[in-house]
């Protein structure tokens, strides 16, 4: 299999569509892996990955590490509140001292937009990006491709709707850009105060009303909208969201007839989403998640062999 | 004489004098200014080839002494304006303490005193502890030497304030120097709302956070009769909003930084914390109305807003790291290189901007060389090429986004009073 030609994952901005494809390809191989009675390949065996994480995650970091330990590879899990950040320690600090330990890979999250980048530029080790403050997931947005890709055959000419908070959701960035690139078409929908400006330049058509990015959808992506939104003067109140933006049955029918729903997760029930359109057939949110850990381990099994190449300037 | 400035071409606008001319000076002040003076001096210099100018005065710097001599000292910020070609400099009062009292004004006049070749023009407080609440004690610290109140850095808020304090600086002549920022429409904010904070995931500040108050200010400078003062005026609406106030004869003016002309938004892509400051980096259609009102005589001055940070306070990540940027040292050969060389302000326009209007802005006996003035003099060589390198700066501090860029022109020589306190 051909690799990365470049060391880190820090975003989708920086990825070719040629080089997406290769990932979608590659975690589409592996992911018969989960199949297999022993769910273990040697592809990372002696190789270190340390999962950073600067920000409670449950999700992606144990699909993460599934993905790690199905690589064979040594991992070290360093989670905010064991690690000397609460000492004062600076993240370059920390990632010095990592470093110093030698890894092959540090996959990390954090709450700042663009510490991945920052440790990027001072560490030899591979940086994958799970996920930096309202930036970027790329991640996520490979394995929503590769659960489109799977059900759809394609991720060209489809009409794929983004809906929730906008503003504050870094899978939506990554998401946009990612689905943009490939040629499908966006709509992202949300409230006004939670569509940031000058969204439409990522490659998105914008709407606030829900009923223009359902209609005719092929694939309709829901985002978690968070109560404190409430007390920021976003929104008057999660009631009234779910009045406007909510995803019921009724509304579903609008979508194309085969159309899937995603969701990043975690799910807010009766907010976002319905409980009778989350399980629903035409739901395929936990085939993202089977799906995370292949795309995942995708991505581990591509950089692996790259530390030490020069960072990737951002680039759009 | 003291001093002989020989042959070097003489840019002072107060008296309408571009030409090539001998400067003599005697006990700190211009003597005479003449074709070719007969008499010896004491010292002379030879500048040929080379222009002199009043003094250069820098009205917004941080000097962060008292509080924060880890990243400036009075002593190391003024030898950094000296090297950038400043025979002065207004220094800002959020300091710690903050500059809101007799005693503090004081103590900057001091140590200026002992550890400054230049002169420092201190501004005091707008409100006490620069909390925005109560008015601080600006008839004692005018008293003791201030040239202008300012809560640079901690903006008032309170409309109330702000009217009371241009009602009551009038008794003084101070003028009202005003950071413009509505805070609410800011919060949060680390670079300029737009396209590219969305892609970058940064929480947007609002240029309408600054252009609001450019407007309340102006409102209240027509009510009260006060002399105000825009500070770094960031946005081409701010900017549209003093050409209507100075149009209506309001005692309105601004200044702007040369990170503001000559940057934009689009630098911040690689998460450099050099490319944060407040007011942030704008886009370029900002830029392009700043450069407009430059060339145009809306813009007054040009102001470094010299903010230095320890490298330590630096290296973080971008929304922890704090704003602000070193600019003594880079902002002369900035603006000769970028806007004089290139033909868009001639040499009368940049004195004008960097001495003749700070000086009168803020009332010193400064910005012209008529016979009997100070003999603060700044010397330029136009065609000297160098390169910005942070290591070299006097400046204690290194958060510079210029590093590498390759510039002709720049301060030559500075003198205060006579006396040459930097020779490069």
């Amino acid at each position: 299999m051909a690799s990365l030609n470049q060391k880190d994952l820090l975003g989708i901005a920086q990825l070719s569509v040629e080089e997406i494809q290769l990932i979608l390809d590659t975690a589409d191989a592996l992911r018969q892996v989960a199949d297999r009675p022993v769910k273990k390949v040697p592809a990372l065996r002696g190789k270190t990955v340390i999962n950073l994480f600067f920000e409670a995650s449950t999700r992606t970091r144990s699909s993460f590490e599934l993905a790690e330990k199905r690589l064979s590879a040594d991992i070290l899990n360093l989670a905010v509140s064991t690690s000397s950040v609460s000492k004062g320690e600076t993240l370059l600090d920390t990632a010095r001292n990592l470093e110093s330990m030698a890894p092959d890979i540090i996959v990390v999250r954090h709450s700042s937009a663009g510490a991945p980048h920052m440790l990027s530029k001072v560490c030899r080790s591979s940086i994958i990006n799970a996920g930096d403050g309202m930036h970027e997931h790329p991640t996520q947005a490979l394995l929503d491709a590769l659960t489109v890709r799977e059900v759809k055959g394609r991720l060209s000419d489809l009409k794929i709707a983004i809906i929730g908070d906008i503003a504050h959701s870094r899978v939506a960035r990554s998401d946009t850009i990612l689905f943009h690139k490939m040629g499908a078409q966006v709509w992202v929908c949300g409230p006004p105060t939670l569509i940031p400006w000058d969204y439409d330049k990522l490659g998105a058509r914008i709407t606030g009303h829900l009923e223009e990015a359902l209609e005719g959808a092929d694939v309709v992506m829901m985002l978690r909208v968070q109560h404190e939104r409430q007390t920021e003067a976003f929104l008057p109140s999660t009631r009234e969201y779910y009045n406007f933006y909510g995803l019921t049955r009724e509304r579903m029918r609008l979508a194309k007839k085969d159309t899937i729903v995603m969701h990043p997760g975690p799910m807010n029930r009766g907010v976002e989403i319905d409980s009778d359109v989350a399980d629903a057939p035409y739901s395929v949110i936990l085939d993202q998640v089977a799906n995370g850990i292949a795309t995942r381990m995708a991505v581990l099994y591509l950089l692996s062999g790259n530390a030490g190449l020069k960072p990737r300037k951002q680039t759009r | 004489m003291q001093l002989i400035v020989r042959q070097g071409r003489v840019v002072d606008p107060s008296q309408k004098l571009n030409k090539v001319v001998d400067i003599g000076i005697e006990e700190g002040r211009v003597a005479e200014i003449a074709p070719r003076i007969r008499k010896k001096g004491r010292k002379e210099i030879d500048a040929r080839g080379l222009v002199v100018c009043p003094g250069f005065i820098d009205m917004h710097v941080h000097l962060r002494e008292p509080g924060r001599e880890d990243s400036e000292t009075i002593e190391s910020g003024t030898s950094a304006a000296a090297r950038g070609g400043f025979t002065g400099v207004a220094c800002m009062p959020n300091t710690s303490p903050v500059n809101d009292s007799e005693a503090v004004t004081a103590f900057i006049l001091e140590r200026a005193r002992e550890a400054s070749r230049i002169a420092v023009y201190p501004i005091g407080a707008i409100t006490k502890g620069s909390q925005g609440e109560m008015l601080a004690e600006i008839g004692e610290m005018h008293r003791t030497g201030i040239v202008a109140i300012s809560d640079d850095g901690r903006p008032v808020q309170n409309s109330q304030v702000m009217r009371r304090a241009m009602e009551y600086s009038g008794l003084f002549g101070l003028p009202v120097i005003d950071h413009c920022e509505d805070r609410d429409l800011s919060a949060g904010g680390c670079m300029n709302e737009g396209y590219y904070a969305t892609l970058l995931g940064l929480r947007g500040i609002n240029p309408a956070a600054e252009e609001l108050h450019v407007m309340r200010d102006c409102v209240l400078a027509r009510q009260t009769g006060a002399q105000v003062h825009i500070a770094h005026i960031s946005t081409g609406q701010s900017l549209a909003a003093v050409k209507r106030a100075k149009k209506e004869g309001l005692r309105v003016t601004c200044e702007v930084t040369p990170h503001h002309l000559l940057l934009t938004e689009a630098q911040v892509t690689s998460y450099d914390t050099n490319t944060k400051m407040n007011p942030p980096l704008r886009s370029q259609e900002d830029v392009d109305a700043l450069v407009q009102g430059l060339c145009a005589g809306v813009i007054d001055a040009i102001a470094s807003d010299h903010a230095p940070h320890n490298i330590n306070d630096k290296m973080l990540e971008f929304d922890r790291a704090p704003f602000g940027i070193v600019g003594l040292e880079t902002a002369v050969s900035l603006i000769l290189d970028r806007f004089v060389r290139t033909g868009l302000i001639g040499l009368e326009r940049l004195v004008e901007l960097f001495s003749t209007n700070p000086a009168r802005i803020l009332k010193l006996e400064r910005g012209t060389l008529s016979p009997g003035s100070w003999a603060d003099l700044t010397v330029l060589d136009c065609e000297r090429p160098w390169e910005v390198r942070s290591a070299e700066f006097l400046s204690r501090s290194r958060n510079t986004p210029f590093e590498g860029w390759k510039l002709r022109g720049g301060p030559a020589m500075t003198i205060v009073r006579g006396r040459v306190v930097w020779n490069g």
